[in-house]
């Protein structure tokens, strides 16, 4: 195969990504320096760093970046945590166990306005929700989760769905790890924990860090899960950066600061991007 | 004790572990399908109802007042078109960079990957005025090309990764029959890969199938798709749980049952190829 002929076969992929990325990119860069509402389409012009400011100084600004990275760092950390362990638990010869991995794995398949209105109705609702429902005959006061814990909520209900994910990677990694050592580890007397240190671990340090990569990828940018279960409130008290944009945007008609925000949104992102992909990247290629 | 029987012990009581975690994961679901079969005061009666006399009212009532079949075909033709669209572009060239890869290849495939980082919200409001301007709003073509784009970066590092695999003396040999570059594509290099493909098609058909914000934001009535009239539930109608349950359960059962039934190509997509 000739170079030309090798270029060609890449340049529709490579354009059209390349496309994807500068036009909208550039248009929201430049939305974001001049005055662009729609409800007020008489006001026009250059505003240099105004809507910068003017989103920057939004009292939302802090506590929706700051509830972006709990929620990510949280969920990455049950996700991961909990997926090793359920993983760790089923990697072992039983009865059924093709149906508990099915059960198991189903999460992730559920659509996330499916499992955020499941949630938020039937197991979350303070008066008729299974929750509530449990703790009135424990004899306990019922949550109002929703609005005592909005956020707690949002990480419970995207670590429901995600934690399967991590549990289908890890157990098919497991099986694939040498029985032999494992054996010979334990005749040499090695307990539980340093089996897992010394061997399990080294040999899921690749699944796991795609998992947090993929994770990653996804959860900077959760949106259905809150558009339709606490609306990003009580207050913004669950908003992240995405809904907070999508508020701007959307409800307040201000395509000028929402670009503003959205600038804010791809820098966080490509710093997150940027070390990740340093770290784990290359380990995604055979 | 010996230590045969501590072990056996200790085996018996994880696969009871085991169990209890797979219900307790399984549980949400299997509530939601129980009460798309109850009536409304069932569904909310306290306590809950585990028998009773199912009824089929609920799905009847949707289909009826929402038209669930028109939102299903709108999955269907934006996650299979969005997912035939992207392969399209990326088999020939994963297939180029697999078998000729140069020294930026490994690059070029890590900047494809970046663009995912992309956050969608970012660029929402060029992408809804671009689709504006081209009368693209609440079509399926706009979604098609969007699901498309997204799964791309994906989709190529997942090919690259199984064409890889493809022993080079194959190829080789082939070319020395004159074989074109077509071809090599259509009936060596794809048949050999076949799992792969397969693999990517499924995962990103499951990826495009659960997308919410691109069409929660750029359709409407005509061209949404099945989490865009799962999240038009969520009030005040969110309040009718039966009704809620039977959307969310016909709206969930093809993705589900297809993933249950392809779990490994999907475990081979979802780690890149890269775990084996």
């Amino acid at each position: 195969m000739n170079s030309t002929l090798v270029r060609w076969l890449q340049a529709p992929s490579i354009i059209v990504l390349f496309l994807w990325m500068v036009v909208p990119l550039s248009m929201t860069v430049y939305f974001s320096t001049i005055r662009y509402n729609l409800l007020y389409p008489e006001r026009s012009g250059f505003v240099g760093l105004d809507n910068y400011e003017y989103f920057w100084t939004d009292p939302s600004f802090f506590p929706a970046l700051f509830n972006t990275l709990v929620l990510v760092g949280s969920v990455l950390a049950i996700s991961v945590i909990l997926g090793l362990a359920i993983a760790m638990l089923i990697d072992r010869p039983f009865k059924g166990r093709g149906l508990a991995r099915v059960m198991l794995i189903s999460p992730f398949f559920i659509m996330p306005t499916v499992s955020a209105l499941v949630w938020k109705n039937m197991f979350m609702n303070p008066i008729y929700g299974l929750f509530a429902v449990i703790s009135t005959s424990l004899g306990l006061e019922p949550i109002d989760w929703l609005s005592s814990y909005p956020l707690l909520t949002v990480i419970i209900i995207v670590s429901w769905q995600w934690t399967p994910f991590a549990v289908l990677i890890f157990m098919t990694s497991l099986q694939s790890q040498d029985q032999e050592q494992k054996e010979a580890a334990m005749l040499d007397g090695a307990g539980f924990w340093s089996q897992f240190w010394n061997l399990t671990l080294p040999h899921l340090a690749r699944p796991i860090s795609i998992v947090l990569l993929i994770q990653m990828i996804f959860h900077l940018s959760i949106f259905a899960e809150i558009y339709v279960t606490t609306g990003g409130g009580p207050g913004v008290q669950s908003t992240n950066l995405t809904y907070l944009i999508f508020t701007q945007a959307l409800q307040g008609f201000d395509i000028g600061v929402a670009s503003a925000g959205g600038v804010f949104a791809i820098i966080l992102a490509n710093i997150v991007a940027y070390f990740l992909v340093r770290a784990v990247g290359k380990t995604l290629m055979v | 004790m010996t230590d045969k029987q501590i072990s056996d012990i200790k085996n018996r009581i994880a696969v009871i572990a085991a169990w209890i975690v797979a219900c307790l994961f399984f549980f949400p679901i299997f509530w939601m399908v129980l009460t798309s079969f109850k009536t409304e005061l069932q569904a909310i009666s306290v306590p809950p109802k585990l028998f009773f006399k199912p009824t089929l009212e609920n799905f009847a009532l949707i289909q009826e007042r929402t038209d669930y079949t028109k939102f299903a075909w709108n999955s269907i033709v934006t996650s299979v078109g969005g997912t035939g669209l992207a392969l399209i572009i990326a088999i020939p060239a994963a297939y180029a960079m697999a078998f000729n890869s140069g020294r930026w290849t490994k690059d070029i495939l890590m900047w494809m990957l970046s663009t995912k980082m992309l956050p969608a919200v970012g660029v929402l409001m060029p992408i809804y005025l671009l689709s504006q301007k081209f009368g693209l709003l609440d079509t399926k073509g706009v979604l098609v090309i969007i699901y498309a784009l997204i799964n791309l970066p994906i989709i190529m590092l997942i090919l690259f990764n199984y064409f890889r695999e493809i022993p080079k003396e194959i190829l080789e040999a082939s070319r020395m029959d004159g074989t074109s570059t077509f071809n090599e594509i259509t009936q060596i290099v794809m048949p050999l890969a076949w799992g792969g493909i397969a693999s990517t098609a499924l995962l990103s058909i499951v990826l495009c199938w659960n997308e919410a914000f691109w069409s929660i934001n750029l359709t409407a009535s005509d061209a949404g798709t099945l989490p865009a009239l799962v999240a038009s539930f969520s009030s005040p109608e969110g309040l009718f749980w039966a009704k809620l349950s039977a959307v969310s359960t016909l709206a969930c059962a093809p993705i589900v049952v297809f993933g249950w039934l392809c779990q490994k190509q999907l475990v081979q997509g979802l780690t890149f190829g890269a775990v084996k």
